[in-house]
């Protein structure tokens, strides 16, 4: 049950082959046992018990309030959560409780969903591979698969690699491990430059990034308000239509959010991509990119045009300057929106009392990592008077190239762009973390953030698995609010492809759960 | 926990209006146009002379000063700028305070429709451009009562600029003549305000009030001297001022204090100052807040402020979601530079009368009742109303809805004057008796007490003859050719008539007498 999409675990509970209940007990047993992946900081277990307890009764009075009912979900720790502690990954956090819930997490409740627990991510989500959080890295499960095991004996490797563990990307790399160890059916993460799609093209798991706009980011504790966006982790591309139609729509308490009105959706099955076209940006084809990407990228090109399709080379000319323009307008927005956090009203708050101007400095000095003091001291220097027009003006003034760059290849006919998410499966921690964060944030986003810049929905999807049997994922992108188009074709693509389900038998065991997908990497992908 | 006073800033959400003229932020554009235009000429200040004939030195005598406003004015809502959390006076501290006010974070603003409204209605009044497009800002500062770390504001694009207002000064040695000025306003901002501290040197501890809504005004000055034709001189800073005296005073204070200082041989620092209302003077501030960096920022949580007009109006806008300029435009009332005009025009009204019936709630009202129920002249209600009835309230500390005395009291009373039936100063009797609020008319009154003018000439005569009688040395007097002594037995002959007799007749009836 617990390997099985969110749309199959709705129709088992509204057969009632499972209750809400036995589901969430069955999903709190393999978060125990998976609690080494460090996937979740806070398991809401009374919460989520309750919460089955209300859904089972609906389910026997004939009172369930949708797909949703019963569903255990788990979210991102930089969304508030009324009555359950918000840590963003910080001490400056630690033991703040918000008495109200994000938007998104309250429409996911008042469609019953049950909420697990709280994932593990990057200090206020600045990272890309989930281990820079003061909880402590995110383990991937792929490292744990029967799949890699596999591969790995395949090509005889020594058993000291083979005990390395994997990053799972990042930021939101809590919530994919945990959709990924099956201890949830979908997952909140947010995405402001890469930030859901990264971790789950290492987790082997659909990333969707929705149009800026789309869903409300209320509640959700920012890092780059023009960038950031709430984003939706699920096993398959359907599961992401039902929560997104769930989440979509106005927010009278988000400005940002679009006023038409947002209806619950199924995606329409694809039969004929012959009128489709798929762009592929020459930008993306970068040095770094590994060689097994590479050529699944133009395989993954391949299968659209053996369908019909037509697929042009596309030029996105400013992608190169997306990095440093990123960079700026992150900084100085991190900077600003980081400045509530004194130790006045919330959080972490330090001994000194000398005065107050002291107790700011030991407070924040405490209660941020390095990596956030960095961005916060960079983010002020591109904001200073004389550094105004020369950094954070040239900024907004390359970030609306960036934008028109995609407007212009969808205003050429291209209908949807592939591109890869990123340059290369997951990489082992000790590997990572070699790098410092803005090096790997850098490298980590090189193919994402620039969708952030111009408020574009993109999706990544599930691939193949690699030589050493790790998930690759790739990018589908599409025109700002042509949301559901984009799905549709990713649908198409994941029909093609038929991604494996991840297997561990032995965290399974005590589960006595039987995996009915057993499909190993596809056919017309397979490395 | 210890905090330095850095800025005492008054609460509630706030619309600034930044009234700037020739303001030293732009200092390097040369002084344009006559001496008028909020500037303070030396003449303004010359109840402190301070500056001595002596040191004057030929052609370098003469100063201007200039003096920019940037005035915090407090929007009457029912709820805040950006949230929907109350406004109410005197709430118990930290009563009215939403999770958008306490900056907690993932919360957002949202922009309050009433404020809007109320900044374009302030836009049109002032005579500004509305911009149907403004964006709003961050300003970056760390203060104990600025919770998010940063206020919203409206820096690069306000909702409304290029104004002006015309108001009255009363200028002349008597400083009874009014003479209209016109202020330039260089833009209408929408502010979120911050939250008030309370310090208690004491405990050394402050506490922090996020309700934010109590003080309706606080002005900070910033003013220079120059002398005219060249460029202006360095400006300072005085900031929070929070009364209209203070605000004057403190001007006047600085500008004396920086001709002081450069005719000394001094310099001007652009330093930011505050007003220490016991002592009278401006004292530089000890912190370098005039220094700061605000590290302003476009809001990226609130999308651009777009308003249309009827023309640019969408097609398919729902009308809760869309403000229309014109509308607003429509439901303004006269203004008061308007409303004093018409008086002007149709009773022939001094322009310094003008200005006093606008500046007191309800006396306009007053007068123009009054005006509709006697035939008396226009001049002489005016006077009555702005002399009299405005005296006694403001003796008494009565607003004019309180006057004991109606309207149709006080027309009732002129109209006995105007037919002569009793004396100005029998007048004055009945109006003393109309305000102690009996209920009785003029008219009644006036037959009570007796006051009606005599219109019995015979017996007028008579009086006046035995008066001439009674003082042949006045009357030696007058016929000595002493002008004035008339006046004398004018004065002994109405206290003979006990007030009630018209002097004109009076005088004529002597004339005759002593011809």
């Amino acid at each position: 049950m617990l390997g099985r999409t969110l749309g199959e675990v709705s129709v088992a509970l509204k057969q009632g082959q499972i209750t809400p209940t036995e589901l969430c007990r069955k999903c709190l047993s393999l978060i125990q046992k998976t609690k080494f992946l460090n996937a979740y900081i806070t398991v809401s277990e009374e919460v989520a018990l309750k919460q089955a307890e209300e859904s089972e009764e609906r389910y026997k009075k004939g009172q369930s309030l949708g797909d949703l009912d019963g569903i255990p979900v788990a979210v991102k720790d930089n969304f508030s959560t009324s009555g359950i502690e918000t840590t963003c990954a910080s001490n400056m956090l630690k033991g703040y409780i918000p008495p109200f819930n994000a938007t998104v997490v309250q429409k996911l409740l008042d469609q019953g969903a049950l909420l697990m627990g709280k994932t593990n991510l990057d200090e206020f989500a600045m990272g890309s591979g989930s281990t820079d959080g003061v909880f402590g890295p995110v383990k991937n499960p792929w490292s744990y698969s029967k799949q890699r095991r596999e591969k790995r004996q395949q090509q005889a490797q020594g058993e000291s690699q083979a005990a390395e563990w994997l990053i799972t990307g990042g930021s939101s790399g809590g919530s994919a491990a945990a959709l990924a160890a099956l201890t949830c059916s979908a997952a909140l993460g947010s995405d402001t430059g890469g930030s859901t799609r990264n971790p789950a093209a290492h987790c082997g798991l659909v990333g969707f990034k929705p149009s800026y706009g789309l869903v409300s980011r209320h509640g959700l504790i920012p890092l780059v308000n023009s960038m950031d966006v709430p984003g939706i982790l699920t096993r398959c591309v359907d599961d992401t239509a039902i929560v997104l139609g769930v989440l979509a729509g106005h927010d009278p308490k988000d400005s940002t959010t679009v006023q038409d009105p947002v209806k619950p959706f199924t995606l329409p099955s694809l039969t004929d991509v012959s009128k489709l076209c798929i762009g592929i940006p020459k930008e993306y084809a970068v040095p770094e990119l590994s060689s097994e990407v590479r050529s699944l990228w133009s395989k993954a090109a391949g299968l659209f045009e053996s369908a019909g399709a037509k697929v042009i080379e596309v030029s996105l000319p400013h992608t190169s300057c997306s990095i440093v323009c990123y960079h700026v307008l992150c900084a100085s927005e991190v900077a600003s929106n980081m400045a509530r956090f004194d130790g006045l009203e919330y959080g972490h708050r330090c001994d000194i009392n000398v005065s107050t101007e002291a107790m700011y400095a030991a407070t924040r000095r405490e209660g941020f990592s390095d990596v956030v003091r960095g961005r916060i001291l960079s983010g002020n220097f591109f904001l200073l008077k004389e550094n105004y027009e020369n950094y954070f003006i040239k900024a907004q003034k390359v970030r609306r190239l960036i934008a028109n760059d995609f407007v212009n290849v969808f205003n050429s006919g291209v209908d949807i762009l592939l591109t890869p998410t990123t340059l290369s499966e997951a990489v082992p921690y000790l590997e990572f973390i070699k790098e410092d964060n803005r090096t790997r944030s850098a490298q980590g986003d090189i193919f994402t953030q620039a969708v952030n810049m111009a408020g574009l929905p993109a999706v990544s999807m599930p691939a193949a698995l690699s030589h050493q049997g790790l998930p690759i994922g790739l990018q589908f992108i599409g025109r700002a609010f042509c949301d559901q188009k984009l799905l549709t074709v990713a649908k198409w693509f994941e029909k093609q492809v038929q991604f494996p389900v991840i297997q561990f038998p032995e965290l399974m065991d005590g589960c006595s759960l039987v995996f009915e997908n057993e499909k190993l990497a596809s056919v017309s992908l397979q490395q | 926990m210890a905090v330095p006073m850095l800025r005492w800033v008054g609460p509630g959400r706030r619309c600034a209006l930044a009234w700037v003229d020739r303001s030293s932020r732009h200092r390097r554009e040369a002084p344009t146009g006559s001496t008028s235009n909020g500037t303070r000429e030396q003449s303004s200040v010359a109840q402190q002379p301070l500056r001595t004939a002596q040191k004057l030195r030929k052609g370098e005598h003469k100063w201007a000063a200039v003096v920019g406003l940037e005035i915090h004015a407090q929007i009457s809502s029912n709820s805040k700028l950006f949230s929907g959390s109350e406004v109410c006076f005197a709430a118990p501290p930290n009563s009215l305070v939403s999770f958008f006010d306490a900056s907690l974070p993932g919360t957002l603003p949202v922009l309050n429709r009433r404020c809007v409204e109320a900044a374009v209605m302030t836009g049109l009044a002032l005579n500004c451009h509305i911009n149907k497009k403004s964006l709003f800002d961050r300003k970056h500062y760390f203060y104990a009562d600025l919770p998010a770390g940063y206020q919203i504001t409206q820096q690069r694009l306000p909702i409304a600029a290029n104004g002006n207002l015309m108001f009255g000064v009363f200028v002349g040695s008597k400083r009874s003549h009014m003479a209209t000025r016109t202020v330039r306003v260089k833009q209408i901002q929408l502010e979120q305000d911050s939250g008030k501290s309370l310090h208690d040197d004491l405990r050394s501890q402050t506490l922090i009030d996020l309700n934010r809504a109590e003080g309706q005004l606080r002005v900070d000055a910033n003013i220079s001297v120059h002398h005219p034709g060249e460029p202006l001189g360095i400006r300072t800073e005085v900031k929070n001022l929070n009364s209209i005296r203070f605000l004057a005073r403190a001007i006047d204070y600085e500008i004396q204090r920086q001709i002081n200082e450069l005719e000394n041989g001094g310099e001007i620092l652009n330093e930011t100052r505050s007003f220490d209302c016991k002592l009278g003077c401006t004292v530089p501030m000890r912190d370098k807040e005039g220094k700061q960096d605000y590290r302003f920022m476009p809001e990226p949580n609130l999308p651009p402020l777009v308003l249309y007009d009827t023309a640019s109006l969408p097609a398919r806008a729902q009308p809760q979601q869309v403000i229309n300029i014109d509308q607003i435009r429509e439901a303004l009332p006269e203004l008061p530079s308007v409303t004093r005009e018409r008086l002007v025009q149709r009773y022939g009204m001094l322009p310094e009368h003008s200005f006093m019936l606008l500046n007191e709630v309800g006396l306009l009202q007053f007068f123009q009742n009054v005006m509709k129920e006697t035939r008396a002249e226009p001049k002489t209600v005016t006077s009555w109303v702005l002399n009299v009835l405005l005296g006694y309230l403001k003796h008494q500390n009565l607003a004019v809805s309180e006057s004991p005395i109606t309207p149709s009291a006080l027309a009732g009373l002129l109209d006995l004057l105007d037919s002569k039936a009793i004396s100005s100063s029998a007048a004055k009797q009945v109006f003393e008796e109309l305000w102690k609020g009996e209920g009785k008319t003029a008219v009644q009154i006036v037959s009570e007490k007796q006051l009606g003018l005599m219109q019995d000439r015979e017996a007028l005569e008579q009086l006046c003859q035995s008066t001439v009688e009674g003082h042949p040395r006045v009357v030696m007097d007058i016929k000595k050719g002493n002008p004035r002594a008339i006046n004398k037995l004018i004065g002994l002959v109405r206290k003979a008539a006990l007030n009630r007799a018209d002097p004109a007749m009076i005088k004529a009836l002597l004339e005759k007498l002593l011809a």
